[in-house]
């Protein structure tokens, strides 16, 4: 016997894919026409008065094209417009600021400025002198450092938590959650308080400072991450009479370890930029140095700082232009995150 | 032949039972203990990082505490002295406090509607491909520092902050938080908050974002069925749904933006005083105290700000600790 089945294409009544033509465009036109109209006659201005404008009329002639159907529809007209002018207009600032800091940074940036450090150049000297080597280096320490410290403890967090599920795994959760939420100030003071006092600014201070901040974002990310590998092969790992350790070691770990890298890049990028805690861990130097300890080291962050508080036109410039190379580096760092957990779920 | 389960033999005169079954007990080995040992030893690294946080600021600011008593909370007089004048040192963090309440609860209300839309958006209104790429750059909008969030905010923002904070002035001058003594609208906690807001809009947007995707399908297709427009399904049933993961969620906003440090100090002009004025150009935070006068303190005002520090980092814990709880209650009740 022989039966036909047709499958019902699913239909879905709440898409108006019709509205382009007979609606949304009518609505876009007469809403800017009447958003010129606002900005000509009342005291809005400029490229935001212009937008605010605009949504206010955009609201208003989509809730009248709604109402033509009936009061449902206006209402749901206006919900729409309100809820992406709220997405819209929260990334409004990000793309200003991803703007800002290349456009005003582009005027610092020369050849010079990846080699050369500010041991004979002063903030307010043109910009064609000094640069930020001493910075970039600098920050790269103190970020391996932290990594050194924070990444074993964070994947050994987030093994306990998956992998021995001990008793206290839920304590553990909780800790890390606390710890992800402590300021990075009173990190800075806490690692000033143990390590800095009496014995003065360190770029390994910075690294300890750091590596609190960046634990709770690598273990909760690994932690994740090791919850994606398939119960199956732990339990296979383990009736071929492998121990837990060479499940762990050999099995759980290697299998997660593009996501691991993952976790780690994340944690770096969550601190790379941080500036509070070191202010009093590993201060700033304007000269090139990879000494550890005893000494201040200079990092991108700081030295924006630095130049932010000098205050004067070619200073800030530089600041600016520190902010799109630690902007970059940022970017840089997450996307090799992004890639390695691309590949990782491919 | 020994079966696992018991056959019923009567018929051949034969009475089998399965085996009991076998007790297995597994033991250790030696290596895998030494390693269950050292992860735990190696887990409980949190809870030690933070038991000597609390630990050593409160050790460092006991002196403080005993010197000014309750008056630490409530004054908000800081002053470190002055040997030739005679003056006895004061600190207070009461200004500093509000100070941090006032910008952190303005930054939530300011970032709360957005935080709506933005989740809404991604979850509902757009497809799942273009979410993917919109949701990885919310993530790196995340990553951008506070520093850079300051200087913008200094730089960029606060021209038009005072201008929208005059204009506010202007019009609603009457009410009182509205109204200012001196017409400076720069530095005001007005434009410390905003870009407070910038900051915990990626976070809040996020964790309501992931509470609001798991809002039950079925009772949204049923609102459609009943001829709900997709506004009267989320209002029915996404928005009473995804309440705690949004309260949750800007919780943890709060907990951020009251440690925030470095946006603030540039954007806020500090002032020792308990003012509620938030458009004019004085404000107060904990954070940016401490990392203000951090470079020209001495022994005593060190541990004042230890102190303010304690202050912090307990606030913070608790918000954050309220926020993780209401979260994870969220999330609980629907897997």
């Amino acid at each position: 016997m022989t039966s036909t089945t047709s499958i019902v294409t699913p239909r879905r009544p709440w898409v108006n894919r019709r509205d382009v033509f007979k609606e949304l465009i009518p609505t876009l036109l007469i809403a800017s026409a009447l958003a010129a109209a606002i900005v000509n006659f009342t005291g809005l201005a400029g490229a935001l008065g212009s937008y605010v404008a605009f949504v206010a009329a955009y609201l208003t002639v989509s809730f009248l094209f709604g109402m033509r159907h009936d009061k449902v529809k206006a209402v749901d007209k206006v919900m729409t417009t309100l809820v992406c002018a709220g997405f819209l207009t929260a990334f409004i600032p990000w793309v200003s600021i991803l703007f800002t800091v290349f456009k005003r940074g582009a005027s610092a940036i020369y050849w010079g400025y990846f080699t050369s450090d500010m041991s004979v150049t002063s903030g307010d000297d043109e910009l064609n002198m000094g640069g930020l080597s001493h910075a970039i280096v600098g920050s790269g320490i103190i970020l391996l450092i932290a990594s050194l410290i924070a990444i074993p403890f964070g994947i050994i967090t987030a093994v306990y938590i998956t992998e021995i599920k001990g008793r206290f795994s839920g304590l553990v959760r909780i800790m890390i959650q606390s710890m992800s939420g402590v300021p990075s100030i009173v990190a800075g003071l806490f690692v000033f308080a143990i390590l800095v006092s009496g014995r003065g600014f360190s770029a390994l201070s910075g690294s300890v400072a750091l590596s609190i901040l960046m634990l709770p974002t690598v273990a909760r990310t690994a932690e994740e991450v090791l919850k994606l590998v398939p119960e199956d092969i732990r339990t296979s790992a383990y009736a071929l009479g492998a121990t837990q350790t060479a499940t762990t070691f050999r099995i759980v770990l290697p299998a997660a370890r593009a996501g691991l890298v993952t976790a780690s890049m994340l944690g770096m990028a969550r601190v790379a930029g941080e500036t509070a805690p070191l202010i009093m861990t590993s201060f700033y130097s304007a000269n090139f140095s990879t000494d550890t300890s005893g000494h201040p080291l200079a990092s991108l962050p700081m030295y924006i700082y630095q130049n932010f508080s000098n205050g004067t036109d070619l200073a800030l410039s530089r600041a600016w232009g520190g902010a799109a190379v630690l902007l970059s580096m940022i970017f840089i760092i997450f996307t090799i995150a992004r890639l390695s957990s691309g590949r990782a779920k491919g | 032949v020994g079966l696992p389960f018991t056959v019923p033999c009567e018929h051949y005169g034969v009475q089998t039972t399965a085996p009991e079954p076998r007790q297995i007990t597994a033991v250790s080995r030696p290596l895998d203990k030494a390693f269950q040992g050292i992860v735990t030893t190696g887990a409980l690294s949190a809870f030690v990082v933070l038991a000597l946080i609390a630990g050593f600021l409160f050790l460092r600011s006991t002196e403080v505490f005993r010197l000014f008593g309750f008056d630490f909370i409530t004054s908000s007089k800081w002053d470190a002295g002055s040997v030739e004048d005679g003056r006895a040192p004061q600190f207070g963090v009461a200004a500093m406090l509000l100070g941090s309440i006032i910008v952190s609860t303005m930054a939530m209300i300011f970032a709360l509607p957005f935080v709506m839309g933005t989740s809404l958006f991604l979850e509902y209104y757009i497809s799942r491909r273009i979410r993917f790429v919109l949701v990885s750059i919310l993530d790196l909008m995340a990553a951008i520092p506070s520093i850079i969030y300051g200087l913008w905010g200094y730089l960029v923002l606060m021209p038009y902050a005072s201008h929208w904070a005059a204009s506010i002035n202007k019009y609603l001058g009457w009410i009182p938080i509205f109204s200012v003594d001196r017409a400076n609208f720069d530095a005001s906690p007005f434009v410390a908050s905003l870009v407070l807001c910038l900051m915990i809009l990626p976070i809040a947007s996020s964790v309501t974002r992931e509470v609001y995707s798991r809002a039950p399908q079925d009772q949204i297709t049923a609102a459609y069925a009943l001829g709900a427009s997709r506004w009267g399904a989320i209002r029915a049933v996404v928005l009473p749904f995804g309440l705690s993961g949004l309260v949750g969620g800007m919780l943890l906003g709060l907990g951020r933006a009251l440690g925030e440090t470095i946006a603030v100090l540039l954007t806020l002009n500090l002032v020792f005083a308990v003012k509620f004025q938030v458009l004019a150009s004085a404000g107060g935070n904990v954070a940016s105290l401490i990392a203000s006068r951090f470079g020209e303190a001495g022994p005593l005002e060190l541990k004042a700000l230890m102190a303010a520090g304690l202050v912090l980092f307990v606030l913070t814990l608790l918000v954050n600790f309220g926020a993780s709880i209401i979260v994870g209650r969220a999330s609980r009740s629907t897997k």
